[in-house]
């Protein structure tokens, strides 16, 4: 049984014993549009929590996706490499990033469930 | 988000209504809430534009009449010749033509189209200048013409392969317009001034109209099924795959209309040797780099990779070390070629079209190729 967790920055974490895959929300993606480009962290990178781990790019423009973790990268979506715009068709499915190996699960404390980050975005 | 005070005073275009009933995501540009997408988004007004027609509400830039005090058009057009390095004598009557404001220092104060209209010329400026560009006719011009600027009109771009027969519906008289041909016509029997042009690197008319009949007009052409509402999104996307300069961005009072490599928009008789060569500000040194060359040069830039390549990203010769050559001042996706495109200035020796360069793009440098402007082939009407 995974949990979904939500940051204040837009990204979502399903946690599945010490491992995360982060993604960005729908809402996130609604936002910035249609997307053309996503750079992925590389594999076994250490990120510190609120690091910039990935972009995002739309036409208009680039944002950062910040690691909302501590801990190792241990694997990444390629198919977002061939197909950006599966994080504008499935932000929170098929369009994950990346898979890490949370450090200290304590940081999940201040994150949001799905009915705060709602409360978040609404 | 901008405080509620910042919010009030951005000023509205007559469309601004309808842009929020499109559904518009509204946001501030040069003083104005524009619509910067539509519910479609970029990436579908960029191709529908390309692919049939798209209507882009551009009221928010300039529309000024210079009238000539003596009555004769040439007078005006020969007065407006002091402040730009275009022959505007030579524009004939129902012509338009591209132009740019020099400052003493040969650099660009803003670009602009002049029309003649038989009895003045029409000028169309950008938004973010029109305030100075007034002020700045006023005091180098009133002595020979009125200066007026006509704030009760929108202006209303119809860009795209399907423009044609969507106004030829509205404007009788339309499909025989040949591109930079401008004058009154009536559109669905308003009194507007048309002229084939755009931003766009399409085929298009600009439709100035009253502003009171704006939204009745706009709202006609968009009733027509194959045009879609454009915001500024792709209107940048658009003109960047033109190769179309943006003010405040690949000009400015910085550059010359030589380093820009708008050569083509100063005609022989301005030129050293031309029958009213100089006489504009800024002439000694533009002509020098007419007759001598510049050290730089803009530039358009393709991309190996997929990631695009932004305005402000440093431009070097080599993959590792070395001092930056030059400096990206537009670029993006563009979506019409499914790649990035960018322009910037180098050197001219980098200017040659295939010379190998390295954007500097989040600490990694990318490989791009110097490469002809436009990106996409443009399809005027001449």
């Amino acid at each position: 049984m995974t949990t979904t967790l939500y940051t204040s920055d837009h990204e979502w974490l399903a946690i599945d014993g010490d491992v995360a895959t982060v993604g960005i929300t729908d809402y996130a993606q609604s936002q910035l549009g249609d997307v053309v480009f996503v750079e992925l962290p590389k594999v076994g990178r250490s990120l510190k929590k609120a690091e910039a781990a990935a972009v995002v790019e739309s036409v208009k423009a680039a944002s950062d996706v910040y690691a909302p973790v501590t801990g190792e990268v241990l694997e990444t979506n390629d198919a977002l490499a061939a197909e950006p715009a599966l994080v504008n068709s499935d932000a929170q499915g098929k369009a994950w990033f990346f898979k890490i190996k949370m450090a200290d699960k304590s940081e999940l404390g201040g994150l949001m469930d799905e009915a705060a980050y709602k409360a978040h975005t609404a | 988000m901008l405080a509620r005070d910042d919010q009030d005073s951005l000023k509205n275009t007559p469309l601004h209504g309808l842009h929020v009933s499109l559904g518009g995501k509204m946001v501030p540009f040069a003083g104005y809430d524009m619509p910067v997408q539509y519910p479609a988004g970029v990436l579908k007004e960029h191709l529908h534009t390309r692919s049939s027609a798209g209507l882009f509400d551009v009221s928010h830039m300039g529309q000024l009449a210079l009238r000539p005090k003596s009555g004769n058009v040439e007078d005006a057009a020969r007065a407006l010749e002091r402040l730009v390095p275009q022959d505007i004598v030579a524009i004939a009557p129902g012509r338009q033509r591209y132009a740019q404001f020099t400052n003493p220092d040969g650099g660009i104060l803003d670009d602009l189209v002049v029309a003649n209209f038989g009895d003045h010329l029409f000028l169309v400026v950008n938004a973010a200048c029109k305030a100075e560009d007034e002020a700045h006719l006023r005091a180098h011009l009133s002595g020979d013409c009125i200066i007026e600027h006509l704030q009760d009109r929108a202006l209303i771009a119809l860009q795209g392969p399907k423009a044609e027969g969507v106004l030829a519906k509205l404007c009788a008289e339309a499909p025989a317009m040949k591109f930079m041909d401008a004058g009154p016509h009536k559109v669905a029997g308003l009194d507007c001034f048309v002229s084939r042009s755009g931003y766009t690197g399409e085929d298009g008319f600009e439709i100035s109209v009253p502003a009171a009949d704006a939204e009745r007009l706009a709202k006609t052409l968009l009733d027509n099924p194959d045009v879609m509402p454009i915001g500024l999104g792709a209107r940048d996307s658009l003109r960047l795959e033109a190769g179309l300069c943006l003010y405040g961005h690949d000009i400015d009072t910085a550059t010359t209309p030589v380093e820009a490599a708008l050569e083509w928009s100063v005609q022989k008789s301005r030129r050293s040797g031309g029958a009213r060569a100089g006489g504009f500000p800024g002439a000694e040194k533009i002509l020098a780099h007419f007759d001598n060359g510049a050290s730089r040069r803009r530039v358009g830039l393709r991309a190996e990779g997929r990631a695009p390549v932004r305005e402000g990203a440093l431009l070097f010769a080599d993959v590792a070390g070395g001092e930056p050559i030059g400096k990206v001042t537009s670029g993006g996706f563009g979506p019409s070629l499914s790649a990035p495109v960018a322009m910037g200035y180098v050197p001219t020796a980098s200017s040659v079209l295939d010379t190998k360069l390295f954007a500097e793009v989040r600490g990694q440098r990318l490989p791009l190729t110097v490469a002809a402007m436009p990106f996409v082939k443009n399809t005027y009407k001449r």
